[in-house]
C-alpha cells in the first residue's frame, strides 16, 4: 500500500528528488574521500613528522568538508521541502476525497476515523519520507562507496566484510521481524487510547452526570497500560540496535587489526592504509544501520498508508459528473416516482416504493415514527443519497441527470442536528448566500424568531460562534440554522424536524412569519408535532419506509390508521377533529 | 473563539528550557531506575572508552613490528637512531627513538592477540551494559509517558465544563492525542541515546586529558563554536516547531468541523470555501513544518564541519608532537579516535535536538492543558444521609455564563416525589438549570439545597450519584448496547438491563440488531437513529435508579407514538422520585405537580396545569399557541 501511494504522490516531485540524489551523491563522495586524506595525514605527515604536508592535506580536508556541508544542507532543504509537501498534498487529497463523499460514505467510515486518517496517519507517512529523503538516500551510496574504497585499500583484508556484513544484516533482520507485529499492535492500541479520549471529551456531560469519572479513568488506565506494555517491548528491541551496532563495529575493527597486522607484518599493507580501511568499514556498517532505521519506521507508516489508501480508493456512490451541463432550477417542484433506497448489503430498504409530489407554493409534510425513513427521504431529494430504484425528479429533471451542485443551490436545508460553524453569527447566516446584506440577515433572524437574542449579544451579528455552535443553546442553534436557510432564499425549503427544539409559541410565531417568504417556494417539513403540520397542503405518512397515506389532515384522519394513532398520541379527540 | 473568554489567552513566551526541565523532573521521579540506568550507562561507556586507548597499544605494536623488521637483526635501537641522524633523517630518528624498537624482529603476534582479546571482551561487556541502560531508559520513558497520559485523563475529569465548552473540541483532541503521541515518540528515541552521548563526552574527555592535555585543549577549542551554532539554530527552529503543532491543532479542528458538518456544507454549496480554509491552514502547516525540519536539519551537517575542523587541528599539532617524539604514533591514533568519539556524540545530540524540539513543543501544549485551572475542590462540610428524600430548593439563585446576567434571583421548591416541569421559550435558561443542579457550573449567588443541605457543601460525585439524567445530546460510547445501558449502574444483572430496555421501549429494536444486546454501536451513528439513541439513553437512566431524575428535552427526537410508550414507563419511574422535566411538548407535562414557566432567566409563573390555565397568563399563551397557529395561518 505504501509504495503505490508514495509513487503516486512523489511523481510531481521527480526533479527535486533527482536533485536530492545529486547533492547527496556529491556529499557521499566527499565523505568517502575524507578517510583517504586521513590516511595520508597519518602515513605521509604524522609518521614522517612532515607538518607542512599535514597543513596542506588539512586544508584540502577542510575544503572537502565545506563542500560536503553545503551539499548536505541543500539536500536537506530540498528533501524536507518535498517530504512536507507530499504530506500537505496527501492531506489535501484525503480532504478533497472526503468532501466528494456522500452521506453514505461518511457514515460508513465514521467522522472520527476520517479525521485521524487525515491528520495522524499522514503525519506518519510524512515522517518516513522526511527520514528517507534527508538521511537514507545517502545510505546505499555510502555503503557501496565504503565497500569499494575498502577494496581499493586492500582486497584480501576486505574479507572482514564477508564475515561482518552478513552477521549484522541477519541479526538486524531478526530484530525487525520481531518488531513488525509489535508495531502494528502499538498502532491499534494507540488508536483505541485516542478513541477513549475522544469519547470522554465529547461525552463529558454524561460521564460526569453518571459519576463515571473513576471507571472511565480505569478504562483509560487499562488501555494505557496495554499500550505501555507493547511500547516497552518495542523499546526493548529498539534498545538492542545501538549496542549491537557498536559491538559489531568495534569487533570488526578488532578483526581488521588482527588480519591487518599480519598483512602489515608481511609488508603487503601500510599502517595508514589499515587505519583508512577501518574507517571505510565503519562507514559501511553505519550505512547498513541507517537503512535498517528506515525499516523500523516502515511498519507504522505502512499501516497508516493502508488506512489512507482506503479513503482515497473509495468511490463515492454519487459521482460528480464533470460534463453535465449546468441547469438552473426555476420552479422547485419535487416528485418521487416509485423511489426506493437501501444501504448496500442491507436486508431491508429504508425507503420502499414511495411516490409523492411537492409543488411550489405548497407545504408538504412528512410524518412517521422514529426510523420510518423521513430524513432519508429528504436526503434523496437533496442528493445526499441516490435512489436504488425509481427516480426523484426536480422540475421534471431526474436529479441523477443533474449536477449535484445545481440541485443543492435550489435547496435550503435545515438539518435535524442544527450544526453551526466556527466564525461569527453573520458568517454562519451568509453560509448559503455570501452576498446577503446585513438587512437581509436581520430580516431572516426576525422571521426565525432569533432577532431578540442576537440583538442581546454585545457584538450582535459579529458575535463569535464556536465549533458546532456549542456556545448557543439547542433552540438558539435551531433558529440560527433556520435563518441560515432563509438567507439563502432557495426554491425548495426542507425542514428536517427543525422545530422540535422550539417551544410551541416560538414554533407558531416562526411559521406564521415564514408564510409570506415561502409563498412561492416548495416547502417540505419533516415533523413530529401534529400542530406543526396539520395545516399542510399535503401530508405524507411514512411507516417503515412506505408511504401509507397521502392527503390532508382531515382526509388522513378518516383513511389512515397510522396517522390517526400519531395524532391521538398528541391531541385529545376534540382537538384532533 | 470562545464565548467565555477562555480561549482568548495571550500567547505566552515559549520556553524550551522550562518545558524540558519539567519533563526531566518527572523522569527523575523514578530515582532508582534513573540511578541504575546512569550507572549502567557509565560502565558501558567507561569500557567502550577504554577501547581505543588499548587499541592504540595494538597500533604501536604493529608499527614497532613494521619498523623493527626493516632493520637488520643484531643492531640495537641506539645504533639505528644514530645511523638515521647521520643520514639527516632527524624526524624519523626521533620518532623511532620513542618506540620500543627491536630490530630484526617482526610484529609480536602473541602480544597483539592478548591485547585484541582483552579489547573484544571489553567491547562485548560494554555493549551488554549499554543494552541494559537502553532497556531501563525505555521503561522509564514509557512509565513517565503513561503517567502523563493518566494525568491528562485525570485533568480531563476535573477541568470545569466551562473550559471544555469554551474550547474547540478538535483542538483539545489534538493536544491529548497528537501531541502526547509525538512527545512519547520523541522522548523514546532521544533519552537513551542522550544519556549515552553525555557520558561518552565525559569519558572521552578524561581519556583525552590522560593522553595529552595540550591536544585536548585544541580539540575542545572547537566546542564553543559548536555550541554557539547549535544554540543559534535552535532559537530559530523552536518557534517553528511550536507553530507546526499549533497549526496541526487548528487543522484538526477544521477537519473535525468539515467532516461532522459534511451534509450541511454540501447542501449550502460551501465546499469551495471549506476547501479554501483547509488549503490555507494546510499550507501554513506545511510552511511551519518545513521550516522547523530544515532549520534544525542544518545542525547535523554543521556539527560535521566542526568535527572535521577539529580533526585537522589535532592532526597538525599531533603530527608535530609525534615528529618531535613527545607522543607515540599509537597514542596519536588513539587520540584522533577519541576526538572523533568526542564530537560524534555531540553530532548525535545535535541530530536528536530536532526531534526533541518537536517533542518539547508538544509537551508544552500538553502542559498547558494540565495547567488549566481545575474545578474548585469539593468543600465537603455536610455528610449526606444515605437515603435521599429529594427535596430540592433553589434560593435566590444568580448565574451567568458571561458578563450578561442570565438567571437572576430565581427561587423554586421541589418537594420529594414531585414532578417539576420547566417550560418556557427557547433560551429562557431551562437547560442552564440542569447545569446548575448537577454543578456543571457553579452559582454566582444564592444557593441550591438538597434535603436542606447546600449542594455546594456536598461532594460533586455524591451529589450526582443522586441524579439520573437524560440529556438532549444522546451520547453513547463505543461498546455493546448492553454496556451502554449498564453505564450508570453497578454490575446490573441481565434481567435488569432487559427490563430497563423494555421500559424505554427499545427492547424490540435491540433484538432486530444483528447481535442483539451485544451489537457494538459507536459514538457516530452506525445504523442507530437519533430517536433510538435517545431511547437507549433513557434506558440507561432507568437502570441507574436515581433519587432525582432530570429529563432535559429527553424525548425531543422520539416520535410521539413511541413517546407515549416511554411516557408511561417514565410515569412509573417517576413514582417516589423528584423529577425535573424540561420540555417543549406541553402535552407531556400536563400532570406535573408543579409547572415552572421561565422567561429570560426568571420564573414568570408557577403552579399546576389547571391553575396556570386559569391564571390566563404566559403559560396559557404558550399552551394555546398551537391553536393560535391555525388562526395566523388562516
Amino acid at each position: 500500500m505504501l509504495i503505490p501511494l508514495l509513487r503516486k504522490y512523489l511523481r510531481p516531485y521527480g526533479w527535486p528528488i533527482l536533485w536530492v540524489c545529486v547533492f547527496q551523491f556529491v556529499q557521499t563522495i566527499a565523505s568517502l574521500y575524507l578517510p583517504g586524506l586521513n590516511a595520508k595525514i597519518i602515513d605521509e605527515g604524522v609518521a614522517k613528522g612532515d607538518t607542512t604536508y599535514i597543513w596542506q592535506v588539512g586544508f584540502l580536508m577542510l575544503g572537502v568538508t565545506v563542500l560536503q556541508v553545503v551539499c548536505n544542507v541543500i539536500a536537506v532543504y530540498i528533501g524536507a521541502r518535498v517530504a512536507m509537501a507530499v504530506g500537505r498534498d496527501l492531506r489535501a487529497g484525503v480532504f478533497a476525497k472526503v468532501e466528494s463523499f456522500g452521506s453514505q460514505e461518511v457514515s460508513a467510515f465514521g467522522a472520527p476515523t476520517l479525521i485521524t486518517r487525515n491528520t495522524n496517519d499522514i503525519q506518519q507517512i510524512q515522517l518516513l519520507l522526511f527520514v528517507g529523503l534527508t538521511m537514507l538516500v545517502a545510505a546505499p551510496m555510502t555503503g557501496f562507496g565504503g565497500l569499494i574504497m575498502a577494496l581499493r585499500e586492500d582486497v584480501p583484508l576486505s574479507g572482514v566484510f564477508l564475515v561482518v556484513l552478513p552477521a549484522l544484516v541477519i541479526t538486524l533482520g531478526l530484530i525487525i521481524q520481531r518488531m513488525r507485529p509489535l508495531f502494528r499492535l502499538m498502532q491499534t492500541r494507540i488508536d483505541s487510547l485516542n478513541h477513549i479520549m475522544r469519547e470522554q471529551i465529547f461525552g463529558v456531560r454524561v460521564v460526569r452526570a453518571f459519576v463515571r469519572e473513576e471507571s472511565e479513568a480505569a478504562r483509560f488506565a487499562e488501555a494505557n497500560e496495554l499500550y505501555r506494555g507493547v511500547a516497552v517491548n518495542v523499546g526493548k528491541l529498539m534498545s538492542l540496535f545501538f549496542p549491537l551496532l557498536m559491538g559489531f563495529m568495534n569487533l570488526s575493527v578488532v578483526l581488521a587489526l588482527w588480519w591487518g597486522a599480519s598483512r602489515v607484518g608481511s609488508g603487503n599493507l601500510e599502517v595508514g592504509q589499515l587505519i583508512a580501511f577501518q574507517q571505510y568499514l565503519i562507514q559501511t556498517l553505519m550505512a547498513v544501520m541507517m537503512a535498517t532505521f528506515m525499516f523500523m519506521i516502515w511498519p507504522r507508516s505502512e499501516v497508516s498508508a493502508e488506512r489512507v489508501t482506503e479513503v482515497l480508493d473509495t468511490v463515492p456512490a454519487i459521482e460528480m459528473q464533470p460534463d453535465v451541463p449546468a441547469v438552473e432550477l426555476q420552479q422547485g417542484s419535487v416528485e418521487l416516482r416509485h423511489a426506493s433506497f437501501a444501504y448496500p448489503g442491507a436486508e431491508q430498504a429504508v425507503i420502499q416504493d414511495v411516490s409523492m409530489l411537492a409543488s411550489p407554493g405548497e407545504t408538504t409534510a412528512i410524518v412517521g415514527s422514529t426510523g420510518s425513513g423521513k430524513s432519508t427521504l429528504l436526503g434523496l431529494v437533496a442528493r445526499l443519497f441516490d435512489v436504488t430504484e425509481g427516480e426523484v425528479r426536480v422540475d421534471d429533471h431526474d436529479v441523477q441527470s443533474l449536477r449535484p451542485v445545481d440541485v443543492w443551490s435550489a435547496i435550503g436545508l435545515v438539518p435535524q442536528k442544527a450544526l453551526l460553524f466556527t466564525g461569527t453569527v453573520a458568517s454562519n447566516l451568509r453560509y448559503g448566500n455570501s452576498n446577503a446584506s446585513d438587512d437581509d440577515l436581520w430580516e431572516a433572524l426576525r422571521i426565525a424568531q432569533a432577532a431578540d437574542f442576537v440583538e442581546a449579544l454585545p457584538e450582535g451579528l459579529n458575535a463569535s460562534v464556536s465549533q458546532g455552535g456549542s456556545n448557543f443553546s439547542g433552540g438558539q442553534r435551531q433558529r440560527l440554522a433556520i435563518a441560515r436557510a432563509l438567507v439563502k432564499k432557495p426554491k425548495i425549503y426542507m425542514f428536517d424536524d427543525s422545530f422540535s427544539a422550539l417551544d410551541y409559541a416560538t414554533d407558531a410565531a416562526l411559521r406564521a412569519a415564514m408564510t409570506p417568504v415561502t409563498r412561492h417556494a416548495t416547502v417540505i417539513i419533516v415533523a413530529q408535532r401534529i400542530s406543526t403540520i396539520r395545516h399542510a397542503d399535503r401530508i405524507v405518512v411514512l411507516d417503515e419506509g412506505r408511504a401509507v397515506g397521502i392527503g390532508t389532515h382531515r382526509e388522513l384522519m378518516d383513511t389512515c390508521e397510522v396517522y390517526r394513532e400519531i395524532v391521538l398520541s398528541q391531541l385529545s379527540p376534540e382537538e384532533a377533529s | 473563539m470562545s464565548m467565555h473568554g477562555v480561549g482568548a489567552k495571550p500567547e505566552r513566551s515559549r520556553n524550551f528550557k522550562q518545558t524540558f526541565g519539567r519533563i526531566m523532573r518527572r523522569m527523575l521521579a523514578d530515582r532508582i531506575r534513573v540511578f541504575a540506568l546512569v550507572t549502567f550507562g557509565a560502565i558501558g561507556v567507561a569500557l567502550a572508552v577504554a577501547g581505543p586507548k588499548i587499541l592504540g597499544h595494538a597500533t604501536d605494536l604493529i608499527f614497532e613490528g613494521f619498523f623493527s623488521s626493516r632493520f637488520p637483526e643484531g643492531t640495537t635501537k641506539e645504533q639505528v637512531v644514530a645511523g638515521l641522524r647521520a643520514d639527516g633523517q632527524d624526524e624519523l630518528a626521533s620518532l623511532l627513538d620513542a618506540m620500543n624498537l627491536q630490530p630484526g624482529t617482526g610484529i609480536d603476534m602473541t602480544a597483539l592477540a592478548w591485547i585484541l582479546g582483552l579489547v573484544t571482551l571489553l567491547y562485548v561487556v560494554s555493549s551488554l551494559f549499554t543494552w541494559f541502560q537502553g532497556v531501563l531508559a525505555t521503561v522509564v520513558v514509557q512509565g513517565m509517558v503513561a503517567d502523563l497520559r493518566n494525568e491528562v485523563e485525570d485533568q480531563l475529569n476535573h477541568v470545569p465544563l466551562s473550559y471544555l465548552d469554551g474550547q474547540e473540541r478538535g483542538e483539545i483532541m489534538s493536544r491529548t492525542t497528537n501531541d502526547l503521541d509525538n512527545l512519547a515518540q520523541s522522548l523514546q528515541q532521544t533519552l537513551s541515546q542522550m544519556i549515552g552521548s553525555v557520558l561518552t563526552v565525559v569519558g572521552t574527555l578524561i581519556m583525552m586529558l590522560w593522553i595529552s592535555p595540550t591536544l585536548t585543549l585544541i580539540a575542545v577549542a572547537t566546542i564553543p563554536i559548536a555550541i554557539v551554532l547549535t544554540g543559534a539554530i535552535m532559537k530559530r527552529s523552536q518557534p517553528q516547531f511550536v507553530a507546526q503543532w499549533a497549526e496541526t491543532g487548528k487543522l484538526n479542528a477544521h477537519i473535525e468541523e468539515a467532516f461532522t458538518g459534511h451534509d450541511v456544507i454540501r447542501v449550502f454549496g460551501r465546499q469551495e470555501e471549506t476547501q479554501e480554509i483547509f488549503d490555507e491552514t494546510n499550507e501554513a502547516l506545511f510552511g511551519a513544518a518545513f521550516k522547523a525540519q530544515f532549520i534544525s536539519g542544518v545542525i547535523q551537517p554543521l556539527m560535521m564541519f566542526v568535527s572535521n575542523l577539529n580533526y585537522v587541528l589535532v592532526a597538525v599539532v599531533g603530527g608535530y608532537k609525534v615528529a618531535t617524539g613527545s607522543l607515540s604514533i599509537g597514542s596519536i591514533q588513539a587520540f584522533i579516535q577519541y576526538s572523533r568519539q568526542f564530537t560524534q556524540p555531540l553530532t548525535q545530540v545535535a541530530a536528536m535536538i530536532n526531534l526533541l524540539q518537536s517533542g518539547m513543543a508538544s509537551a508544552e501544549r500538553v502542559f498547558e492543558f494540565l495547567d488549566e485551572e481545575r474545578e474548585k475542590p469539593d468543600n465537603i462540610t455536610a455528610t449526606q444521609l444515605p437515603d435521599v428524600d429529594g427535596r430540592v430548593v433553589f434560593d435566590k439563585v444568580d448565574f451567568s455564563y458571561t458578563d450578561e446576567p442570565l438567571i437572576e434571583n430565581l427561587s423554586l421548591i421541589a418537594e420529594p416525589g414531585q414532578t417539576i416541569a420547566i417550560v418556557g421559550p427557547t433560551g429562557a435558561g431551562k437547560t442552564t438549570l440542569t447545569n446548575l443542579l448537577l454543578r456543571f457550573y457553579e452559582l454566582d449567588g444564592g444557593s441550591i439545597t438538597l434535603d436542606g443541605l447546600n449542594t455546594a457543601d456536598i461532594g460533586r460525585k455524591e451529589l450526582r450519584d443522586d441524579f439520573g439524567v437524560v440529556l438532549q445530546d444522546a451520547w453513547l460510547f463505543e461498546g455493546t448496547i448492553r454496556d451502554n445501558i449498564a453505564y450508570g449502574a453497578q454490575n446490573p444483572s441481565e434481567e435488569e438491563i432487559v427490563a430497563a430496555a423494555k421500559a424505554a421501549s427499545v427492547d424490540h429494536f435491540v433484538r432486530t440488531m444483528p447481535d442483539g444486546y451485544d451489537t457494538v454501536i459507536g459514538d457516530d451513528g452506525g445504523g442507530v437513529s437519533a430517536g433510538q439513541r435517545q431511547l437507549l439513553t433513557i434506558a440507561r437512566a432507568f437502570l441507574s435508579n436515581p433519587a432525582i431524575l432530570i429529563l432535559d428535552e429527553a424525548t425531543s427526537s422520539v416520535d410521539t407514538r413511541t413517546e407515549a410508550l416511554v411516557q408511561q414507563a417514565m410515569n412509573d419511574l417517576r413514582k417516589g422520585r423528584t423529577s425535573f422535566v424540561v420540555a417543549h411538548r406541553l402535552s407531556t407535562i400536563q400532570n406535573a405537580d408543579l409547572i415552572v414557566v421561565m422567561d429570560h432567566g426568571q420564573i414568570v409563573e408557577q403552579g399546576t396545569h389547571e391553575e396556570l390555565l386559569a391564571a390566563n397568563g404566559f403559560y396559557q399563551r404558550l399552551y394555546s399557541a398551537q391553536f393560535v397557529t391555525a388562526d395566523l395561518e388562516a
